[in-house]
């Protein structure tokens, strides 16, 4: 787990270590090595984290970490993270996939705080027994905007609609807070743990 | 569809639930991540706690109660009370706090809701608004709300429409508005004074002070606009259970979050 400074980590690393997963806290790129899952939280603005992470090399060990195979599971912010820029700021991002971060488009009141649905665009096992619409906790302004639409997984309505669930083979990101939306949410988690636990075992 | 939110508010002090709750089947009914816990499976969408502990020497005590709870409730927990600093914000953020509440400290140094809102993002800043109504005692007072702190002991002269709006350019991400009138009367909250406030700012605004009934909590949403309703004595002295609330608030209309209560 990604720790570039701020913010609640212990509720996510926490809900990880319930739902199976060794969790360990990566502060310098030589953490990531070895890891099945890079998982990337926070909230907030992507310049200063951007800032942060590569302040110590985590950026460039991150997106090395991926292309050897790793699964990156972005959360909230490490979701907008994975695109290349975002249009408020001008930050550069890490580029895994393509295409850009904005405002919540139309949204009646922002940030975009409480539970809100998640809706099936298409299956994926990150979403398996977790009905269709269920409630999860959002608190954010800003949302990917993927260049291929096809990556999204689910949606979710506030004015606009904005991809909450994005999946690229093992590049994964969520929008929502699976670590503060109850038991669908845990679900979620353990869904990433299983999806990810057979290539633990076969790496031995 | 965004949901509207219940909140259970605790007060803590000295690392103990305060204002007596009534959870006699709890083997520790005063132990804060005991309670969040209950509250939580019961369909709390959210949980604060409002530190009003005395001594600053006692903040570790609320850090690990913090973590405790941020361990133990899959909900998001904002914290409130005693925080000064961006590096006390810092502190209660790394304990597993997702929001922090700044409500004397604002009006002692407002540019630490800017500070703060650049440091760890407006979305886990919230202005909290103590409000009292004016009360002339000639005909021509200013109408509206003066902003009090101190827990009401303290007038401040600010007007409480025009803090909030200022507070929220200055990068608060949702404001906790409180009315001291009503605080603790359980006869309603003041619906004028969160509607003048919704109409000020354009982020979502949690209505506090007065929760009495479910029928208030539906008039505090549905004719003033709040995004989400905060009560504790109704709540601790098992007055309304969170579902029941839930279930008056879904049959006014309102689009709330449905939790199945395990047997």
């Amino acid at each position: 787990m990604v720790d570039y400074g701020a913010g609640n980590l212990v509720s996510i690393q926490h809900a990880l270590s319930r739902a199976g997963a060794t969790v360990r806290g990566a502060s310098r790129p030589a953490d990531l090595v070895g890891a099945d899952v890079v998982v990337v939280p926070g909230v907030g603005a992507s310049r200063p984290a951007m800032a942060q992470l590569r302040r110590h090399g985590l950026d460039r060990a991150v997106t090395d970490a991926v292309e050897d195979g790793a699964w990156y599971f972005g959360v909230c912010l490490g979701l907008q993270l994975l695109f290349e820029r975002s249009e408020e700021d001008g930050a550069e991002m890490l580029g895994l996939l393509q295409g850009s971060v904005q405002r919540v488009p139309d949204a009646p009141r922002l940030p975009h705080i409480g539970w809100n649905a998640l809706e099936r665009v298409r299956d994926h096992p990150l979403l398996d027994g977790v009905a269709d619409g269920a409630p999860a906790y959002f608190v954010h302004s800003f949302v990917a905007a993927p260049d291929d639409r096809s990556m999204v997984v689910a949606e979710t309505e506030h004015g606009g609609r904005f991809p909450s669930i994005v999946a690229s083979g093992r590049v994964l990101g969520i929008q929502c807070h699976p670590e503060r939306s109850g038991s669908d949410g845990l679900r979620i988690l353990a869904n990433l743990v299983r999806l990810a636990a057979p290539d633990a075992s076969a790496a031995g | 569809m965004l949901l509207r939110r219940l909140i259970p508010c605790l007060d803590v002090a000295d690392g103990r639930v305060v204002k007596g709750t009534r959870f006699i089947d709890l083997s520790d009914e005063g132990d804060p991540p005991t309670l969040a816990a209950r509250y939580a499976e019961a369909g709390a969408d959210e949980l604060v706690f409002l530190d009003i502990t005395a001594a600053p020497e006692a903040r570790g005590t609320l850090l690990d109660i913090v973590e405790r709870t941020a361990r133990s409730a899959v909900v998001p927990l904002t914290v409130g009370g005693g925080v000064r600093s961006t590096a006390d914000i810092k502190a209660v953020l790394r304990a597993g706090a997702d929001k922090v509440a700044i409500n004397t400290a604002a009006v002692r140094d407002p540019a630490l809701i800017r500070r703060c809102a650049r440091m760890f993002g407006r979305q886990c800043v919230v202005a909290s608004i103590d409000a009292r109504g004016r009360v002339g005692t000639s005909g021509d007072a200013p109408p509206g709300w003066e902003v009090v702190v101190r827990g009401g002991r303290e007038a401040t002269g600010l007007d409480a429409v025009a803090w909030a709006r200022r507070l929220v350019e200055l990068g608060a991400g949702e404001v906790l508005l409180t009315s001291i009138d009503r605080d603790g009367t359980r006869g309603g909250y003041d619906v004028e004074l969160i509607r003048a406030v919704v109409a000020a700012v354009d982020v979502p605004v949690v209505a506090s002070g007065g929760a009495g009934t479910p029928a208030d909590m539906v008039a505090a949403i549905v004719e003033g606009g709040a995004d989400a309703v905060l009560a504790a004595s109704i709540f601790h002295r098992d007055l309304h259970s969170i579902g029941a609330v839930k279930e008056a608030l879904a049959a006014a209309g309102v689009p709330v979050r449905r939790v199945p209560v395990a047997a």
